[in-house]
């Protein structure tokens, strides 16, 4: 019987062969923090060790509350800049780099056959480039800056192939909120999601980060793409490291195998609470909201931002709507600048932000009132997360946010394209 | 053990209306993050909750961020346990890692009622209740480590210190 990716990656990390089910012990490649770096510092130093124990596998990325809204996030700040000094940690992005998810892959951090393990449910990004990334907390971080190992449990994996033809106005946004909600956000609790078909391969690099992303959202550990020559091309240049492909044997067994055709799929909306009520835009079409966001480690890279540009370009955003545009990293930020993305979408009303995860966590810039209604490229959408829990948040594709936000109610943006 | 007295709540409780993202990086202090545990799913549990008190649920609790706060501000709130059919997976190892014990059992939360007291046996691996025992799945001898130690971090110190 063959392996699954999830079970070749870990059986060569845990140096054994491993099943489905097993407890193994690990040392990852990369170990992730952002801003709440501050807190894991204060775990660390509980630990009665003085220094890390592999400062070259720790990267740190202040993403969540920059620049710092208060003098509460100013210390943090201050405390994960003197550690990464005295603790000689190379792999540090200060303040103007952008959202961590989008930062790690852009510096080459996220490669094929890595295992990498981040203080953020949102790690499981990095299966785009085939690599195993998965979410842990902030002990969890602290002790394997002190020990360098974990334990970890090797993943089923359910293979999820997306087959068809992505009609037009529809994008990989709608395609993972469609699975989400059919499959419900425990569907992949404890396992690992393997995306593959004919659609998941035509997807760019961004397309299907927004994938991997979003597999957090039905619980997976890991979503993951087979590396292909697109992943190639988007690393050459940028890889840290020497890297191997790892992949699924074609006889590999899987918990389930699920079939989804997306060629009459239309553009699809997450409506609150939660991620996996999700409703065909035809159905909440007219929803007035007050804010909307593009942005986030979901949708806010050049190709979310240029697509937002297409739809607004020489028209004015509704008067009742506050558009609120983030760019996903400084990168993303000067190619969208560069093209002239970012100047549409400012003559059209919007707000252009610093790169970072902005009110996505409901810390600073953009935080709704009591009342308020917000639609968001973002992948959460639980009560109370972006403000007050008197608040409601619709998910959506930056093309569906990007139309409705000429109208300033829910809107199909294939009217526009 | 002893007693605690039941809090019930539905499915796919999240880490946002436990503890609210706006707090997770400017309250450090586990005292205080007690003081907004369940803010946004229960508003009054946090004045309400009495220590030794357990909270029964439905699947996939603690689903969404990886925030450890969601573990901590419920077991500096005085939680002894959580119940539930299921529970997200970085929820349950950050409660591990808390030494905060998550059991499962579809049973339990068919039977218990909210405001009903229980009591939870961790050594028969045994939850008790007026209308019947219900058993929970043993931890695995490495989770039953870090719940002795009372945390991952003071687990990792004692590894530490014995090398």
């Amino acid at each position: 019987m063959g392996k699954t990716f999830s079970e070749k990656i870990l059986g060569l990390k845990a140096q054994k062969e491993v099943q489905a089910g097993e407890v193994i012990t690990v040392s990852p490649d990369y170990i992730l923090s952002h801003d709440n770096s501050a807190a894991i510092i204060k775990e660390f130093q509980k630990l009665g060790v003085k220094d890390v124990k592999s400062p070259q596998k720790i990267v740190i990325i202040l993403d969540h509350v920059v620049p710092a809204a208060s003098e509460k996030y100013a210390l943090n700040h201050k405390t994960i800049r003197e550690f990464v000094s005295a603790q000689k940690i190379q792999n540090f992005f200060d303040i103007p780099s952008g959202i961590c998810h989008q930062v790690f892959s852009e510096n080459g951090f996220a490669l094929p056959g890595k295992l990498i393990l981040g203080a953020d449910s949102h790690t499981t990004s990095y299966g785009s480039f085939g690599a195993f990334a998965a979410g842990i907390g902030r002990s969890e971080v602290a002790s394997l800056w002190a020990t360098d190992e974990i334990w970890l449990r090797v993943p089923e994996t359910i293979k999820i192939e997306i087959e068809g033809e992505l009609p037009s106005g529809v994008y990989a946004k709608d395609v993972i909120l469609k699975i989400i909600g059919d499959e419900g956000a425990d569907r992949a609790n404890y396992k690992a999601v393997e995306f593959t078909g004919e659609v998941a391969k035509k997807f760019s690099m961004a397309s299907r980060l927004v994938l991997a992303n979003m597999a957090a959202e039905m619980g997976a550990k890991n979503g993951y793409f087979k590396p292909d020559e697109e992943t190639l091309r988007w690393l050459e240049g940028r890889a840290k490291d020497k890297f191997k492909i790892i992949s699924s044997d074609p006889d590999a067994r899987y918990e389930a195998v699920l079939n989804y055709n997306i060629s009459s799929l239309e553009p699809q909306v997450a409506c609150p609470h939660t991620v996996d009520n999700v409703k065909p835009v035809s159905e909440v079409e007219g929803k007035e909201f007050h804010q909307a966001v593009i942005g986030t480690c979901t949708n806010g890279r050049f190709e979310d931002l240029e697509i937002g540009a297409r739809i607004l370009k020489g028209k004015k955003v509704h008067p009742n709507a506050r558009v609120l545009i983030i760019p996903a990293s400084r990168q993303e930020y000067l190619h969208a600048l560069k093209k002239g993305i970012l100047e549409i979408l400012a003559e059209a009303g919007c707000v252009i932000l610093n790169p970072g995860c902005g009110p996505c966590l409901g810390a600073h810039q953009g935080i709704l009132a009591p009342g308020e209604v917000a639609l968001s490229t973002a992948n959460r959408n639980f009560r109370g997360r972006m403000g007050s829990r008197e608040a409601q948040i619709y998910l959506a594709s930056p093309a569906t946010v990007a139309a409705s936000s000429l109208e300033g109610k829910i809107t199909d943006p294939r009217k526009f394209l | 053990m002893k007693k605690g007295r039941v809090w019930k709540y539905g499915d796919n409780v999240n880490t946002d209306v436990i503890f609210p993202g706006k707090y997770t990086y400017s309250i450090l202090e586990p005292e205080e993050m007690a003081r907004h545990a369940l803010e946004d799913l229960d508003p009054g549990f946090a004045q309400k909750v009495r220590p030794g008190d357990i909270i029964v649920a439905g699947r996939n609790f603690g689903c969404g961020s990886s925030r450890e706060q969601a573990a901590t501000c419920l077991k500096y709130a005085g939680v002894q346990a959580v119940v539930a059919r299921s529970f997200a997976r970085i929820f349950f190892r950050n409660a591990i890692n808390q030494g905060l014990p998550v059991l499962q059992s579809e049973e339990a939360v068919d039977t218990i009622e909210n405001g009903e007291e229980i009591e939870i046996d961790f050594i028969k691996g045994k939850i008790k209740t007026a209308r019947g025992d219900f058993a929970f799945p043993p931890f695995p001898e490495s989770v039953m480590g870090i719940l002795e130690a009372g945390g991952l971090i003071p687990y990792t110190r004692k590894k530490l210190e014995g090398k």
